[in-house]
């Protein structure tokens, strides 16, 4: 025991000032390599918005601001005349129909899925939303080609277009001939694609509401629906606010399935069921043949892209903010 | 996401051309994609050289062949003489092909439905916006048209197909080349878009009433309902292999200065109206004159027994007189 003891003592100074050290490097070593790969991210998106300004430059020099509202886009004329107008107006109309559809249904699926939703039936419906996740966009662009298109240019345009003929404004905006590949059609792919993403995150936070307050809720005699309007909503609009802003963000860039459906139509015809295209299905289906000043335009088109959803980001952040505020949180 | 995947796919072609430099390499169209990978196949039985051939698009193998990263490029769409000479290039036609018009009409069978220029560029001005119009139904008498409207499709990416196509009807119809013009990419007034001649066909395939244009081979492959044309002598043709040739007879190449002609809108009572021919870019003083001569040899080789194998993929061959003319000038304009 004695011995032991010498024999711990003679080692222990030494041994434990080398295990220190290594422990430190350790840290050190830990502290750099995260560092590093967080600093990274920052690289990576300032060279990315760097190749994009280098890229969009000649193009910027050519068209300046005006690029934003000119709805011509003639890459064949001499010189090319190039506007963004179209594109942006297909971006705004496909995600504002998606976004339409998509958060009321949305938020629905996940309020039936943690209110209402017998226990046998979650798990199904969860992982049914989950896999509609999974599914690769190119394969609802397909669906949405050889299934919801003709569906919808045979019996569902035709209908609308019977049904608001004559009315103002909307008769414009549900205008015919019907088609296959149309705003609408592309919308609600969109609107199916990005459903997931706000039933999910919404199931998430409504979990969190803690059950006290909803009990509470229902003790005083409230309905479900304002148990869910007044309790469960506002505990969590931050969390659902983030949900429908990824999702928004997802449709804005969506590319391979709006690029099969849209029409890729540079017009703007005011009518939801007339051909279309967006941002990222102009790039998608120009940019291989591209040269000059085309491609530094479709650049330019990206980099109009990459602003749009900052901002659409930054501006659902900042009503976030003030929506706090207001809460006096 | 797509500019990455095409910097990606640049790379890709980079690496291959280099990793494979003892084959021939080139780059460019996709028409003649099919017959160039077949005439490579069986080159490569009878001799043991490769040929490598990127179908990245005309646009793209023009590019390719001034940067010289490959041996030869391929294109729909011929570069006149100027661009030839400021690039140190020459310039041949390889094969012929036809681009018809196609449709998607219940009961219409291929070959029923009868169309002239004029009304083709009308259909595609948006002029004529309805099946039942009476310039379509003057053409087609017998032919039972829905009062259905027309869905135009056309092509969203810049083509030899387009070039061709609105170059006939920039032929035709005077307000079409006003209004519109040609080129392989134009300001269509209508119609929606789709990506390559495999798009167009899929599209005219599933859209009830609608109407695109295709090279004749994917019509043919994809069973569509293609349609007849009257052509400029006013004589109403079906595409086959004879009007194609009818039509491919009529070009005058041995005076045409690098080979600049284009096939549309030919005279003769048999000429398919719209008939293209797809040509290949080489420099006149290559780099590598050796990967040069082994590619002339490949073409000579093509032209020699091609012919069979293009007839099999409904492709027109060139006619002898041509190839005599081809091979004359590349021993007077290529340095080996």
């Amino acid at each position: 025991m004695v011995v032991h003891n010498d024999a711990m003592q003679a080692a222990g100074p030494y041994d434990r000032v080398r295990a220190l050290q290594g422990f430190k490097l350790g840290d050190a070593t830990f502290y750099w390599l995260t560092r590093v790969c967080a600093i990274s991210v920052l690289l990576i998106l300032g060279g990315i918005i760097v190749s994009l300004i280098a890229g969009a430059w000649p193009a910027m020099k050519q068209y300046g601001i005006a690029f934003l509202w000119t709805q011509r886009w003639a890459p064949a004329a001499d010189p090319p005349v190039l506007g963004a107008l179209g594109p942006i107006y297909g971006t705004l109309v496909t995600s504002f129909i998606a976004m339409l559809i998509a958060i009321p249904v949305g938020l629905g699926i996940a309020i039936f899925l943690t209110e209402l939703c017998p226990p046998s039936l979650r798990r199904p419906i969860g992982m049914a939303i989950e896999l509609l996740a999974g599914i690769p966009s190119i394969i609802y662009g397909m669906w949405g080609f050889f299934v919801l298109g003709p569906f919808l240019a045979y019996t569902f345009q035709p209908l609308m277009i019977a049904l608001f003929d004559g009315v103002p404004v909307l008769g414009l905006i549900f205008a015919g001939p019907p088609s296959y590949l149309s705003l609408f059609n592309a919308g609600l792919i969109l609107a199916i694609m990005v459903l997931p993403f706000i039933t999910a995150i919404s199931v998430d936070v409504f979990k969190t509401v803690p059950p006290v307050l909803k009990e509470a809720a229902y003790g005083v005699g409230c309905t479900t629906w304002e148990v869910v309007r007044k309790v469960v909503i506002p505990y969590t609009r931050v969390g659902v606010i983030g949900g429908i802003m990824l999702a928004l963000g997802r449709a804005l860039g969506e590319t391979m399935a709006v690029t099969f459906i849209i029409g890729n139509s540079f017009r703007i015809t005011g009518s939801v069921f007339s051909p279309g295209t967006t941002i990222s299905a102009a790039i998608a289906s120009e940019f291989a043949e591209s040269d000059g000043l085309h491609q530094s335009g479709l650049i330019l088109l990206g980099l109009v892209l990459f602003l749009l959803t900052f901002f659409v980001l930054a501006a659902a952040r900042l009503m976030l903010l003030r929506l706090e505020r207001k809460a006096g949180k | 996401m797509n500019f990455m995947k095409t910097i990606v796919a640049a790379g890709l072609v980079a690496a291959s051309t280099s990793a494979l430099a003892a084959d021939i390499t080139g780059a460019g169209a996709t028409f003649p994609f099919p017959i160039y990978s077949k005439w490579a196949d069986a080159y490569k039985k009878e001799t043991g050289n490769g040929l490598n051939y990127q179908s990245i698009g005309s646009g793209g193998g023009i590019k390719q062949i001034e940067a010289k990263t490959v041996t030869f490029g391929a294109t729909d769409m011929p570069l006149k003489v100027e661009q030839l000479d400021k690039a140190g290039l020459i310039q041949w036609p390889m094969v012929m092909g036809a681009i018809v018009p196609v449709v998607n009409l219940e009961g219409v069978k291929p070959g029923q439905l009868l169309f002239d220029g004029d009304t083709l560029a009308n259909i595609y001005l948006g002029k004529i916006a309805k099946w039942n119009d009476p310039a379509i139904k003057k053409l087609n008498p017998n032919v039972n048209l829905p009062a259905d409207a027309i869905t135009v499709v056309r092509r969203s990416d810049g083509s030899g197909t387009t070039f061709n196509f609105t170059d006939y009807l920039s032929k035709v119809s005077a307000e079409w080349k006003s209004k519109v013009g040609s080129g392989t990419a134009v300001e269509w007034p209508v119609g929606v878009g789709a990506k390559g001649n495999e798009g167009v066909s899929g599209n005219v395939g599933q859209t009830r009433n609608s109407i695109g244009y295709v090279e004749y081979a994917y019509a043919k492959q994809n069973k569509l309902t293609y349609a007849g044309m009257i052509n400029k002598a006013g004589k109403a043709v079906l595409p086959t292999a004879e009007t194609f040739q009818a039509a491919a007879a009529n070009a005058d190449w041995a005076h045409a200065p690098g080979y600049y002609v284009i096939l549309t809108d030919q005279p003769g009572e048999k000429s398919w109206p719209v008939t293209a021919s797809t040509f290949i870019l080489m420099h006149k003083e290559p780099v590598d004159k050796a990967a040069s001569s082994e590619a002339i040899k490949f073409f000579k080789w093509a032209f020699a027994k091609g012919g069979k194998m293009a007839e099999e993929l409904d492709y027109i061959p060139m006619p002898d007189s041509v190839v005599k003319l081809i091979e004359k000038t590349w021993s007077a304009d290529i340095k080996s």
